[in-house]
């Protein structure tokens, strides 16, 4: 490989024979939301209850918010790097010029590990929701959801497979639905248009309120991250942007405030009509809560939209893990990291195609014989390990190009205290996947040691030093 | 001297992805098979099965009703689960520091690594 710039349009993935064909620069702002939002939203619609079950009502709004704080952390770290290190593969790309290969390589598999397990849950959600469909339409049997399960994940991968502009519009016309039918219901249950349905105080007393006390509030904070887990994923579109140091930060940053505000919604919506441990079993009880809460509400329309808007969330979430991952796998293929056949692009339409279509069987293998929520609980883990990196990436980055020696997209404020606030809330949120989790936490980890042994003693003998620093900067201090 | 990777042959790519792979289905899967996958809920033996015993007002009880679930019997099972979060602190001290390690160990792999990187790509080998 030789030297590029990386912000060249004709740089980067392996062609036939040899050539070099790049990624196709074609996305703007609004794609970069639509990949952002659509990603996380899904966490609106499911998965976050099971922070209710963990410690009841209050608990989840104080894990939502928290979460809220430890994601606008990563959402500003994120805007300033990725604005500077502008290429696919987004935190792995920035591990590997910042930090060192060996946790570029684990940063890569982080990222992988997040989405395509995410992409599972959603799979899983979407097979759920269209058996919950045809049971409330009249059917009688049990309808197998596997095929349906099948079918998104092979749909999407085809559409990421024919080109990334076409992808991310779908993306944001469906992530956009979805949004909109979170307002429709607020606006329709609490009083606004109609009377209020709304019966926090009913169905938060007593020991509804707290149910496990303070230890539930940390407890929380697993499923806490839900409400935005994936929000960092904007970065894979760094290459794919026509303006990085604009777009990234923009919709990112625009992006993070709209699940603020979408999981703020989501909480006061469902905890007033749901009971808490209904709500907070998302398994056996409220699987898809606003679903749920549409129908409580007893008002078809509502039902209609909610259940349209839980198969878009659910749909723009895999399609934006199904683009991320092979991205990030993509883009460690480029580097040798993994096999340099996963570094291709495709001839015609421009994507990482290889990749796209080795990560479909293993989404299918987690979707299809995997609980959800361990497949939920391996996606967070995977996060939480990302957002641990952040911060030391984020201060080791000030501190071999200090501000003024590269030119950054944006400069976040107020540095290092974003940094270490998202280490003190990664530290507790560790506690809180220990107190149930703790055995996988342990099983990851071990997983990711063994990995890095592999890639350390044996798979890095394939990678060129020099050639994978690719950014036009300055030696960096200190060395 | 600039270091020159050795070319890989197809069939140690694909030994080299499946041995990325078995280690990835390892560590969701072998937690699963071994029944050491925490998180689930206990419900306490001679849990109460009606809507008084299990402690639920009126507006619990009709919002249960507007669900379709009108025998408290079946939901019992969710309404009494419940987590115990008791643990030890030898556990806890034990993931501390394989945390704290793993961190330790990346960033010191990383550093060994970067070094060779930068001094390659700046100059500072022949």
């Amino acid at each position: 490989m030789a030297e590029f710039d990386i912000t060249s349009t004709t740089r980067d993935g392996m062609g036939p024979h040899g050539t070099q064909v790049g990624l196709l620069r074609v996305l703007g702002p609004a794609h970069v939301w639509a990949l952002g939002v659509g990603i996380v939203l899904v966490g609106e619609y499911m998965g976050w209850n099971f922070a209710v079950g963990k410690g009841g009502a209050y608990a989840a709004l104080i894990a939502c918010w928290l979460a809220g704080i430890l994601y606008s952390c990563v959402a500003m770290i994120d805007s300033e790097v990725t604005s500077t290190v502008a290429a696919a593969g987004g935190q792995y790309t920035q591990a590997k010029h910042i930090v060192g290969p060996l946790m570029a390589f684990n940063v890569g598999l982080y990222l992988v590990f997040a989405y395509t397990m995410l992409e599972a849950a959603n799979a899983i959600t979407a097979g759920y929701l269209i058996s919950e469909v045809a049971r409330l339409t009249g059917y009688d049997g049990t309808l197998d959801q596997r095929p349906f399960i099948v079918l998104v994940i092979v749909f999407l991968a085809w559409l990421n497979y024919r080109g990334v502009l076409a992808t991310l519009t779908f993306n944001l016309v469906i992530t956009a639905v979805a949004f909109v039918a979170i307002l429709v219901l607020f606006v329709s249950t609490t009083g606004l248009l109609a009377p209020s349905m709304m019966q926090h105080a009913a169905l938060m007393e007593g020991p509804a309120a707290l149910p496990y006390g303070w230890i539930g509030v940390l407890a929380a904070m697993h499923f806490g991250l839900w409400f935005y887990l994936g929000i960092e994923g904007t970065t894979q579109a760094a290459e794919e942007v026509r303006s990085p140091a604009r777009a990234l930060p923009f919709g990112t940053l625009a992006g993070i405030m709209t699940l603020l505000i979408a999981a703020t919604l989501t909480w006061y919506i469902c905890v007033g009509l749901i009971p808490w441990e209904f709500l907070g079993d998302g398994v056996n009880g409220s699987v898809a809560p606003l679903f749920d809460a549409a129908r409580l509400t007893g008002m078809q329309p509502l039902v209609v939209l909610l259940g349209v808007g839980t198969l878009f969330a659910t749909l723009a979430s895999a399609n934006g893990c199904i683009n991320d991952a092979s991205r990030a796998w993509f883009a460690m293929g480029r580097d040798k990291y993994l096999p340099g056949w996963f570094g291709a692009v495709h001839p015609k339409y421009r994507t990482p195609y290889r990749s796209i279509i080795f990560l479909v069987p293993i989404a299918l293998a987690f979707a299809l014989k995997a609980p959800l929520d361990q497949v939920v609980t391996f996606s967070i883990l995977s996060g939480l390990l990302e957002y641990t990196f952040m911060p030391i990436n984020m201060i080791l980055f000030r501190r071999k190009w200090p501000m003024h020696t590269i030119k950054r997209g944006y400069e976040h404020p107020f540095h290092p205290i974003p940094s270490l606030a998202l280490l003190a809330l990664c530290a507790v949120t560790f506690f809180a996947v220990f107190l149930g989790y703790g055995t996988q936490l342990v099983a990851m980890i071990v997983f990711y040691i063994v990995a890095s042994l592999w890639f350390h003693f044996w798979r890095y003998r394939f990678v060129a030093r020099a050639a994978q620093f690719t950014m036009p900067w300055p030696k960096p201090r200190g060395y | 001297m600039t270091y020159r990777p050795p070319k890989q042959s197809k069939l140690s790519q694909l030994f080299d992805v499946i041995v990325l792979l078995a280690m990835t289905f390892g560590a969701l899967y072998i937690p699963l098979f071994l029944g050491l996958a925490g998180g689930s809920k206990s419900v306490p033996e001679g849990a109460p099965t009606t809507w008084e015993g299990m402690g639920q007002n009126a507006a619990q009880v009709a919002q249960y009703n507007a669900l379709g679930f009108t025998d408290p019997a079946a939901v019992s099972n969710i309404i009494n689960a419940r987590y115990d979060y008791s643990f030890s602190w030898g556990a806890l001290a034990v993931m501390i520091v394989v945390i704290v390690a793993y961190y330790a160990l990346m960033l010191r792999f990383s550093e060994q690594e970067y070094r060779d990187v930068i001094s390659e790509k700046f100059g500072d080998r022949p």
